[in-house]
């Protein structure tokens, strides 16, 4: 096995150092009655070429952008990933090192995620952000708890137009801790309705929790519900699914929001059939000592040079226990990294032009697709880079007959949301050349002829 | 002794931001082949404040000499205690990274992603196969994601019966996620005292009806193994609770005993621990749940089945705990753990677990005669050390600090909680013995340093390109973010 380097001289010289004769009496500690009696039955072990051929077989029966033209969003992005990202985190002392608790051999990765807690409160406008949540669910759930644990109160509202993903993660999270969840229908625009948020807040609620952009790819009145949460003395939990759309939009923190949980996978990360992502996290100043995750930061070693440590660990599980403030412990760090690397490929001119090109190809796509006769676009309020279509027909249908033509044309919505069997979600990146979203349209126009 | 430490150019670099230059750019994109538009002004913000500006060189540059900073397991002997810091395969990551799998988007139809939910359903199957539980659960991010996963499916069955019963049990030698997990479920932890190995009798007295479940890790945070596991977990069943694993040291255990054998009911995995897969600098790992038949009504939607139209995802699961996450877990982890399997097989596993339980066996027999052994039972896959008879004043720190500047990582340290000083080894099997020899060899000489020369303990790390850090001015005046 060439994973383990033991030869049969080794094994024996070790049994006689350790004073054992074989093996097995190094396991005299596990009672006979619950040992295994038999070889356990798993495939029989391939060479490492014949691994490879194995694997190539699984890759090709999945439909890619490499094979069909995809217009699928929903939390989950095509975007390009520059050659550079994967080098960086392919250097091994990255990828092959565990979480910094040796500061002095862990400069690299204390650095990169101190640059990585900037970066997110420079895109967020936030004050602090921590090393990483596992996926923008999970930190939406976290940031739920955070707000309940800050303000002591146990009702949360949460927008009927939040990604149903991260709402349903929340609803987990909440089962057994005797929070209040409460749904804030949308309004016909596809914004979060501002009218029965202002009813169903009180001095009971700790939260009001909405995406930014929503599930809809709709750019909610973030402001408007800044203001009437912190009028309840709540705190506004802003979820962001598509963070390239920060590259354009006033930050979440700009306009009030008190914490802001998201998902980084459209910063240089694979979409990778779901994972492994990047939650982000990010609060204002004196909320800090109630944040979950770990943080880095900033200090000097004994002769004075800067350098970086894991800090403020007593809100931890492994300082504090039952007490601490989120069982986090492995987090996302290697995504952290990517999307580190990312952005500062991007810079302050990259981010803001990529997210130009996904708004004005979204919004090309949209005006198509509205001209098609059958098809509307239902909710009137702005987007980013995604958009709900009503067909006139099962939405099933539709993107049955596109997958036919090689066209993922969109997210069904009606597994999410009854009544909306006719609707689905239609995504549009820099990824998309004008070409393609133009066969989506004639493939769309094409209909049920 | 030529140490493996040494020092060499290591080149200074600044925070990105310092670096930054106005007009230098690192990314391309093509020429907008559509009309460019904007949003009406109030929703759009001014460019990004503090936002770098860096063309590709920089960039390359700048993480190239971070990464040099950094120590891992390709750098060399990482014995981080309850972390199985093994060898991670290189073409696990070239199998992870196939355009077929890193490519595929997770809302395309099942039809379309056949071959993704088929190496899923694969690693499922032999995760059961290796543990012995009846269904798995692959969407928990990292362990103790697992654990909540797994302490929401026994309140889920308690609630299902009527009680949710008030109290968890846990062992003094636990992890500190279990504690945190189980308080998320709302549940009092009640802490027991374990003396190294926890007696059935020490259960039988704290086990009553208001007891949910006993949490325990097997072989412990101590390496050994909870040798009365088989009649705590009757004595815990007898009162109408359930007994959770942390899996975390499974690369003690496989081909060898079955914690789903043993009577335990949940179990998470830590796919980046015994399956290879890469730690990351802290994640993305992996914690796949494992059940008893009795629990699997209980788990995470969705639940993925094999049946005649293939493989799908069943969302229809009406006593499921919910979701913990979007879409179906870290699939990139699971690719490499799933080819780490494939590469093993059966015979290959088992043998990883004898290695890794013999190289801790090794080190122990080549350290006990100079370190404190608190516990004398005996080892699998770690030993755990005090700094008792470390001289001159030394401390665990101190030593670790040391064996830095022998070129090692240090092991865990100060942990479990029940050893004072605790120094945890745990070498993994894919260390050789001229390995084991020379990390031993530094121990010994440190221990020699402690007595005769301390200063040289109190003062390390002194070949790294910086110095023990202040963590205390850290924590009192954070400084969190760059700010120019």
């Amino acid at each position: 096995m060439r994973y383990i380097p033991h030869t049969e001289e080794d094994i024996r010289q070790m049994l006689d150092a350790i004073g054992v004769e074989t093996v097995g009496d190094l396991f005299t500690g596990i009672p006979a009655d619950v040992r295994l009696q038999r070889p356990m039955n798993l495939p029989p072990a391939l060479a490492e070429g014949d691994l490879l051929r194995e694997f190539k077989q699984l890759a090709r029966q999945n439909a890619t952008v490499e094979s069909h033209l995809s217009f699928l969003g929903g939390g989950a992005y095509n975007h390009f990933i520059p050659a550079v990202v994967d080098q960086m985190i392919s250097r091994s002392e990255f990828y092959t090192a565990y979480t910094p608790y040796q500061p002095e051999i862990s400069q690299g990765t204390l650095q990169a995620i101190f640059e990585y807690q900037t970066l997110v409160c420079q895109l967020t406008g936030m004050d602090v952000a921590n090393a990483s949540m596992y996926d923008g669910a999970s930190a939406c759930a976290e940031a739920v708890l955070m707000a309940v644990r800050a303000s002591r109160r146990k009702k949360v509202l949460i927008s009927a137009a939040l990604h149903p993903e991260y709402r349903e993660t929340v609803e987990t999270y909440c089962r057994y801790l005797d929070i209040e969840l409460v749904t804030i229908p949308f309004a016909a625009d596809g914004r979060t309705d501002l009218s029965a948020l202002e009813r169903a807040l009180g001095k009971d609620v700790a939260a009001v929790v909405t995406g930014y952009p929503n599930f809809f790819g709709v750019i909610e009145d973030l402001a408007a519900q800044a203001g009437m949460a912190q009028g309840s003395g709540a705190r506004l939990v802003t979820a962001v699914a598509e963070p390239i759309a920060l590259g354009l939009l006033k930050s979440p923190g700009e306009l009030g929001a008190d914490i802001v949980a998201g998902e980084g996978q459209s910063f240089g990360i694979p979409v990778s059939f779901g994972g492994p992502y990047l939650g982000f996290f990010a609060a204002r100043q004196q909320d800090v000592r109630s944040m979950p995750g770990r943080l880095v930061g900033e200090t000097i070693d004994k002769e004075e040079r800067r350098g970086f440590v894991l800090t403020l660990s007593t809100r931890e599980q492994h300082i504090r226990r039952e007490k601490a403030t989120s069982n986090i412990c492995s987090n996302e760090g290697l995504c952290a990294l990517m999307a580190t690397v990312y952005l500062s490929l991007m810079g302050k001119a990259g981010i803001r032009e990529v997210a130009v090109q996904n708004h004005s190809k979204a919004d090309y796509a949209r005006r198509a697709i509205a001209a098609l006769k059958g098809y509307a676009i239902p909710f009137a309020a702005p987007v980013f880079n995604e958009f709900v279509v009503e067909a006139p027909e099962p939405a099933a249908a539709v993107l049955g007959r596109l997958e036919q033509q090689n066209i993922l044309g969109g997210i069904p919505l009606e597994r999410y949301f009854g009544g909306m069997a006719n609707r689905f979600l239609v995504c549009v990146t820099e990824q998309n050349s004008k070409a393609e979203i133009d066969a989506l349209v004639a493939a769309l126009a094409g209909g049920g002829q | 002794m030529t140490t493996l430490g040494t020092s060499g150019l290591i080149l200074n670099e600044k925070l990105m931001f310092e670096h930054s230059d106005p007009g230098r750019k690192g990314y391309s994109l093509p020429p907008l082949d559509v009309p460019a538009v904007t949003l009406p002004a109030p929703l759009v913000r001014n460019e990004v404040p503090g936002f770098p500006e860096l063309s590709e060189v920089d960039v390359v540059r700048h993480f190239t000499r971070l990464s040099t900073w950094n120590y891992g397991v390709d750098s060399g002997f990482y014995p981080l205690g309850s972390c199985t810091m093994k060898y991670n395969p290189k073409i696990n990551e070239t199998v992870a990274r196939l355009p077929g799998l890193a490519g595929v988007h997770p809302a395309t139809p099942e039809h379309l992603s056949q071959g993704a939910l088929k190496l899923m359903y694969e690693l499922q199957t032999a995760l059961a196969e290796i543990s012995g539980f009846s269904a798995i659960t692959l969407q928990p991010a990292a362990g103790a994601h697992g654990e909540l996963a797994g302490m929401l499916m026994i309140r889920a069955w308690h609630e299902a019966l009527g009680n949710p019963r008030a109290k968890v049990l846990i062992p003094d030698t636990a992890h500190g996620t279990n504690p945190a997990s189980a308080a998320l479920c709302g549940y009092e932890v009640v802490p027991i005292a374990s003396d190294g190995v926890l007696s059935a009798q020490t259960v039988a007295e704290h086990m009553d009806g208001e007891v949910a479940a006993l949490m325990v890790t097997n072989p412990n945070t101590l390496g050994l193994f909870e040798s009365e596991i088989r009649e705590i977990c009757d004595i815990v069943h007898a009162k109408g609770g359930l007994v959770y694993c942390d899996g975390a040291n499974l690369n003690a255990l496989m081909g060898i005993a079955r914690p789903g054998d043993m009577g335990i009911d949940v179990m998470h995995f830590n796919l980046h621990k015994t399956f290879a897969t890469p730690h990351g600098g802290g994640g993305p790992g992996s914690g796949p749940v494992g059940v008893t038949k009795a629990l699997t009504p209980f788990l995470p939607v969705p639940v993925l089945t094999s049946g005649e139209s293939g493989y799908r995802l069943d969302y229809d699961r009406p006593q499921s705990i919910g979701r913990l996450r979007s879409f179906f877990g870290n699939f990139g982890i699971m690719v490499r753990a799933y080819a780490y399997i494939r590469t093993m097989g059966a015979a290959g596993l088992k043998h990883a677990s004898e290695m890794a339980v013999l190289n801790a066996n090794y080190v122990r027999a080549r350290l006990e005669g100079t370190f404190h052994l608190p516990y004398p039972n005996r080892s699998l896959h770690e030993v755990v050390f005090s700094d008792r008879d470390l001289a001159g004043d030394c401390h665990t720190l101190d030593l670790a600090k040391r064996l830095i500047d022998y070129g090692y990582h240090p092991p865990t340290i100060y942990f479990p909680l029940v050893v004072k000083g605790a120094i945890m080894i745990e070498p993994t099997e894919t260390e050789s013995q001229e390995t084991l020899d020379e990390f031993c060899e530094a121990m010994l000489a440190i221990a020699v340093e402690a007595r005769d020369t301390p200063g040289l303990l109190h003062a390390a790390p002194v070949r790294t390109r910086i110095r023990r850090l202040d963590e205390t001015a850290a924590a009192r005046k954070p400084r969190l973010k760059w700010e120019g």
